[in-house]
């Protein structure tokens, strides 16, 4: 509770301090760099089940993972976040331009100008390539449209006031640089499927008390946020799996002892097993290379 | 001195966790070990699979056999109220359970069939069991994903 406070008033003092300068104004993609590029909606089918899109914006408890109607709910310290209709329809993403869906995706920012929250990882996705965001628009356009109006969040005040999170991104949001080192196409592949689109540290890596990833401690396991119970640690500290346990594990959901994967993991495993194998292989390259915080 | 006290600690902690185990009402125990002979009986279909165990068909065959056998255990009684993450330690057993029981069952049940069709392919061969564990490894994660609470 205490920390609730401390969090909304340092907060407050963000949003005083930033209305009306230019820390909580949206930064916007350059349209410049899209002109020129066609998407290719295969190669963005790809890109959109390693970022797992569908798992968030899909209808609960729906079977139909392509229908992006939204309504899934996702707890944090400051409030509940519902996943807005994204398909192709007049209630989701209908009359978009590609560059909308840029700002969008890559910078967190809205067609009229305003911030996302966080909870849309666009964190990791502002460090997804050009080609594969023209890609994934060309296939996100094909998918089914669905009329369900997305919900209204569940925050309270401060949070409640998108500016806000302008504070948040001046202090916490970066649109380039990575965490871990990658020398080796592999890693490099393995660290861009992690960082840029799996965005697997949103669940894997603990937060400091506003909510941003402690990068600290990369990897090291977190809270569960919807209440009980923890993520687990990739480190090699804690996590003693080969390179082939985890990309079999990927693929399979099987642990080396033949135990399932559970809860939100499934969501992953299920994307992870439509990709090549060698995506999966250089995912499990870049955890064996992650260091012990 | 450190010494002695690291191994008191040790001695401690043994005796807990041993006490804990214990005190886990018996259809606790019973689910959990049902469980685990499933993966261990999985663990040398998998290794198969994966070509880290030589194949042979009878043992291929007595594992799935096993996973047949077990689906045929009525999973109602050991689903006892009380028995979730909420009200007892050493269970990751989600209250959600008791909320649709008829869903678990199904989901159960689902986890049969699946292990019927590794009965009809565990004795074709390696490549066969292949796809048949992934058809019963859909089914483990689509119980644990609504049905298991993550470790504590
Ligand atoms: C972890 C869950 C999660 C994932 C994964 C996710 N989103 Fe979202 N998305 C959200 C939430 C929550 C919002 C609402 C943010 C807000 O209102 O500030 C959102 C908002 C959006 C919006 C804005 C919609 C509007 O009506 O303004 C778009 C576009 C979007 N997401 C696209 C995507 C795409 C494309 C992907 C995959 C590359 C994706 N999302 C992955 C949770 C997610
Ligand atoms: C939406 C949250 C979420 C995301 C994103 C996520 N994970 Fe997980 N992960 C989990 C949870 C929850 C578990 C525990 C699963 C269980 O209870 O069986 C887990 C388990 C694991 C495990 C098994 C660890 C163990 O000790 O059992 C590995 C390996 C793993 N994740 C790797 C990854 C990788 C690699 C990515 C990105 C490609 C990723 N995860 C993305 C939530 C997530
Ligand atoms: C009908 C639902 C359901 C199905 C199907 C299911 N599980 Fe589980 N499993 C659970 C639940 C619930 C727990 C937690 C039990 C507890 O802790 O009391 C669990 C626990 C486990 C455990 C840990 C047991 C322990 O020692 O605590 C293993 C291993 C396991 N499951 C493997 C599997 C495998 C492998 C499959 C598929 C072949 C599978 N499960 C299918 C629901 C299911």
């Amino acid at each position: 509770m205490l920390r609730r406070v401390l969090i909304a008033l340092v907060l407050a003092a963000l949003i005083g301090a930033g209305i009306g300068l230019w820390v909580t104004a949206p930064s916007r993609v350059d349209a410049a760099r899209l002109a020129g590029l066609t998407g290719d909606t295969t190669r963005g089918q790809a890109v959109f089940t390693a970022a797992g899109c569908a798992s968030c914006h899909h209808a609960p408890g729906s079977d139909d993972k392509l229908v992006l109607a939204g309504g899934q709910a996702f707890a944090s310290d400051f409030g509940t976040f519902y996943a807005p209709n994204i398909s192709p329809s007049q209630a989701g993403l209908q009359g978009w331009s590609q560059a909308d869906f840029a700002n969008a995706v890559l910078r967190g920012v809205s067609p009229s100008g305003k911030h996302y929250y966080p909870a849309f990882p666009y964190t990791a996705y502002a460090r997804m390539t050009d080609q594969d965001l023209v890609d994934l628009w060309a296939y996100m356009q094909g998918l089914p449209a669905d009329d369900t109006a997305s919900q209204a969040h569940d925050v309270g005040f401060p949070f409640n006031i998108r500016r806000s999170v302008g504070g948040w991104k001046f202090l916490f949001f970066t649109t380039e640089g990575w965490v871990a080192e990658a020398p080796t196409p592999e890693l490099e592949r393995g660290r861009y499927l992690v960082e840029a689109l799996a965005h697997c540290a949103e669940c894997h890596t603990p937060r400091n008390a506003l909510g941003a990833l402690d990068t600290a401690r990369w990897m090291a396991g977190a809270p569960n946020p919807s209440g009980r119970g923890t993520i687990p640690a990739l480190t090699p500290d804690q996590l003693d799996w080969s390179a082939q346990d985890i990309a079999y594990y990927l693929e399979t959901g099987f642990t080396p002892e033949f135990d399932s994967a559970g809860g939100h993991m499934v969501a992953v495993v299920d994307n992870f097993s439509k990709l090549p194998a060698g995506d999966r292989a250089a995912v499990a390259a870049y955890v064996k290379a992650l260091s012990a915080p | 001195m450190y010494k002695t006290f690291a191994a008191l600690a040790a001695a401690t902690a043994l005796t807990a966790t041993a006490a804990f185990a214990q005190d886990l009402p018996k259809e606790v125990k019973a689910r959990q070990g049902q469980f685990q002979i499933m993966a261990i009986n999985l663990g040398i279909l998998g290794g198969i699979a994966k070509g880290a165990i030589e194949y042979d068909a009878a043992t291929a065959q007595a594992a799935a056999d096993s996973l047949v056998g077990i689906s045929m255990v009525n999973p109602a009684p050991l689903w006892v109220e009380g028995t979730d993450e909420m009200s007892i330690e050493g269970t990751r057993a989600k209250a959600e359970i008791w909320d649709n029981l008829d869903d678990v069952v199904a989901k159960w049940n689902a986890f049969g069939e699946a292990a019927k069709v590794m009965q009809a392919a565990a004795g074709e061969g390696p490549e066969a069991i292949g796809p048949a564990l992934g058809t019963i490894g859909g089914t483990c994660k689509a119980c644990h994903d609504a049905y298991r609470a993550p470790q504590s």
